[in-house]
């Protein structure tokens, strides 16, 4: 069996003459912490929105755990797990709720679903809130939540789109400690952000500028062949080259 | 089964927790068949009429004192002056002038009598048609009585009128089962629009359609609750019918739920779609405004489907609130059954089958 759990080709994604997702060629091994970073509008968003099964590409072809993201996007559906740039989970249910709701549509059974969900609240340090709404928590808590959400029916893949995105350090912190157990656990992380602190802690990185992957490969590869610091050198040699914005 | 059960428990909690939208369930259906049927009357009265008298008779005394006691006219100057009554028609206080000529009653004897002048406030059509119509009757009676005071019976007098199924053509029996139509295609054709379209807003639309939920059951747990609050609110509106208007229906109830059932689907089914096809709340709005507005005036609910031209007659074909409005009409005033109403029947099922089959469809989980 091949360890290679995400892989695409030339996928292109255009809205009218714009093309937002342009010929991006990439593999991911099962297992794998990988950063997909760019710029704001470089098309990450739009390109890990097909890679879900929420967008069809323009042209090009790709695989994720095992089925066709043009023609079996319900059944990736099955085996993956997404958290959005926009929290949305229900901010008008309990943080109970939201887990109950998911457990109960990924088809999670009565028992399955109450062991998942005093797990998750133990993880979390939660028992207190469990009949919070969600709506009132403060945001790290809510992106924590969301995590959890999105890896509660155990998928072989989660998409993470921006996770610490105004998050405060500490729950950054937080957060990455979650993804590290997860990945751990055998769950591969496809994860976008900002912070080039976070690149670091990625096995490979890919940099996209307008719309193509421009750079690809483990941190340490990626700063050695730019002759860079770090990683938040690295973004800036090739960002500049840039001419989007946003 | 469970997906089912999780997706529904989550709308209900959902609606139950919001602020608005219980008490809103409740208090419409009671502020519209409270106070509406009372207000929207198509039926004319207390029109204004001034007379001008230049006959000083037995007749014109006879027809003023008829306008005095009818209910349909309010009385607003008798004079000799036409030009004082034009004023007054001009000033807007009366609608309808009556001038009775010089020597009328004395030329009733002969054989080319005098004619009386109506006229008539012809911006308001309805009232001015009416206002006239019953002018005419008025003074008809009025000479009718006079003449059977001084000779034989007039042929005016042999017609016995019965008005069938509504005794007293009561305005408010025509208008309370259509308030009932009216009440569940603005609640049960907005909330589930709205409800489903609010999550396109918020973006928690984006986190069910990554999971593998499938589009029928989702939509059927966007419509169920709608329909259960369809019938929370039919029978609000029929036990107020009931209590308030002395309104039952005089066939079966059984009936007006079995339409109601596929009629509420049908509208919540149209909702649905206009919301997959809308990105934003407003454009969900306004696109069930304009649906709402031909529902309302052409489907027969006010105005008689009958008197419209042929080519809108068709059109009405489509609607399928009309078949609700006559199904409603039909139990509530005539006591009909399936017996005579299965077509209606038929075609609310067909159109509840054909629009919530297109709202699944027309919902995309992949764009």
């Amino acid at each position: 069996m091949s360890d290679v759990i995400i892989s695409v080709k030339d996928l292109c994604k255009c809205f009218g003459d714009f093309t937002a997702v342009d010929h991006i060629t990439f593999e991911v091994q099962r297992g794998e912490i990988f950063g997909f970073l760019g710029a704001n509008g470089a098309g990450k968003t739009t390109a890990m929105r097909m890679l879900c099964g929420l967008s069809y590409p323009t042209s090009g072809s790709g695989r994720v755990a095992g089925f066709d993201i043009c023609t079996q996007g319900e059944q990736i559906k099955r085996h993956i797990g997404y958290m959005s740039q926009r929290f949305s989970l229900y901010d008008d249910l309990t943080v109970r709720e939201n887990i109950r709701l998911y457990a109960g549509i990924y088809g999670l059974g009565r028992y399955e679903t109450l062991r998942r969900t005093v797990s998750v609240l133990n993880r979390l340090h939660f028992r207190d809130e469990a009949n919070t709404l969600v709506g009132s928590l403060p945001l790290g808590w809510k992106q924590k939540l969301a995590f959890s959400v999105a890896t509660l029916h155990r998928p072989e893949v989660v998409f993470l789109d921006e996770p610490t995105g105004g998050v405060d350090p500490v729950t950054r912190r937080q957060f990455w400690e979650m993804i590290y157990e997860a990945a751990s656990g055998g769950t591969t992380v496809f994860v976008t952000t900002h912070y080039m602190d976070e690149a670091e802690y990625c096995s490979r990185v890919s940099i996209m500028v307008d719309g193509k992957i421009e750079a690809l490969g483990a941190p340490a590869e990626l700063k050695k062949q730019y002759g860079a610091e770090s990683m938040d050198e690295v973004f800036r040699i090739l960002a500049r080259g840039a001419k989007r914005s946003e | 089964m469970r997906t089912l059960r999780v997706l529904l428990e989550k709308e209900f909690r959902q609606f139950m927790r919001n602020a608005f939208m219980p008490k809103m369930v409740i208090l419409f259906p009671l502020l519209v068949m409270l106070v509406i049927p009372w207000v929207a009357t198509m039926d004319v009265r207390h029109v204004g009429v001034s007379v001008v008298d230049n006959d000083h008779s037995e007749a014109s005394r006879r027809i003023v004192e008829k306008l005095r006691a009818s209910d349909y006219f309010s009385l607003k100057s008798v004079t000799e002056s036409y030009e004082e009554a034009y004023a007054s028609l001009e000033a807007g206080e009366a609608d309808v002038i009556l001038s009775i000529p010089e020597n009328f009653e004395r030329s009733l004897a002969g054989s080319s009598p005098r004619r009386i002048g109506i006229d008539v406030n012809g911006t308001n059509a309805l009232k001015g048609g009416l206002g006239s119509q019953y002018m005419t009757q008025i003074v008809r009676q009025a000479l009718a009585e006079l003449r059977q005071a001084q000779g034989p019976v007039e042929a005016a007098d042999l017609f016995v009128v019965q008005n069938r199924y509504n005794p007293t053509l009561n305005y408010q029996y025509f208008m309370v089962p259509a308030l009932m139509i009216i009440l569940l295609v603005l609640i049960c054709g907005f909330l589930p629009g709205l409800n489903l379209v609010s999550e396109k807003e918020f973006g928690t639309i984006e986190q069910i359609n990554v999971t593998p939920v499938s589009r029928f059951l989702f939509t059927l747990a966007k419509l169920i609750p709608y329909w259960i609050i369809g019938f929370v609110v039919l029978t609000i509106a029929m036990l107020l019918a009931w209590w308030v208007y002395g309104l039952t229906p005089a066939g079966s109830i059984g009936w007006v739920y079995l339409a109601a059932l596929f009629f509420i689907l049908t509208m919540s089914g149209l909702g649905i779609i206009i919301a997959n096809r809308s990105s934003t709340m407003q454009q969900t709005m306004f696109v069930m405004f304009f649906f709402i507005m031909i529902f309302v005036l052409m489907s027969g609910l006010l105005t008689p489907i009958e008197s419209m031209p042929a080519w809108a007659r068709y059109i009405t074909y489509l609607l399928p609130p009309r078949y609700f409005v006559e199904v409603m009409r039909a139990v509530y005033l005539k006591g009909a059954s399936l017996v005579e109403l299965w077509p209606q029947y038929l075609a609310l099922v067909g159109y509840a089958g054909l629009f919530n089959a297109m709202a699944a469809l027309t919902y995309k989980k992949q764009s």
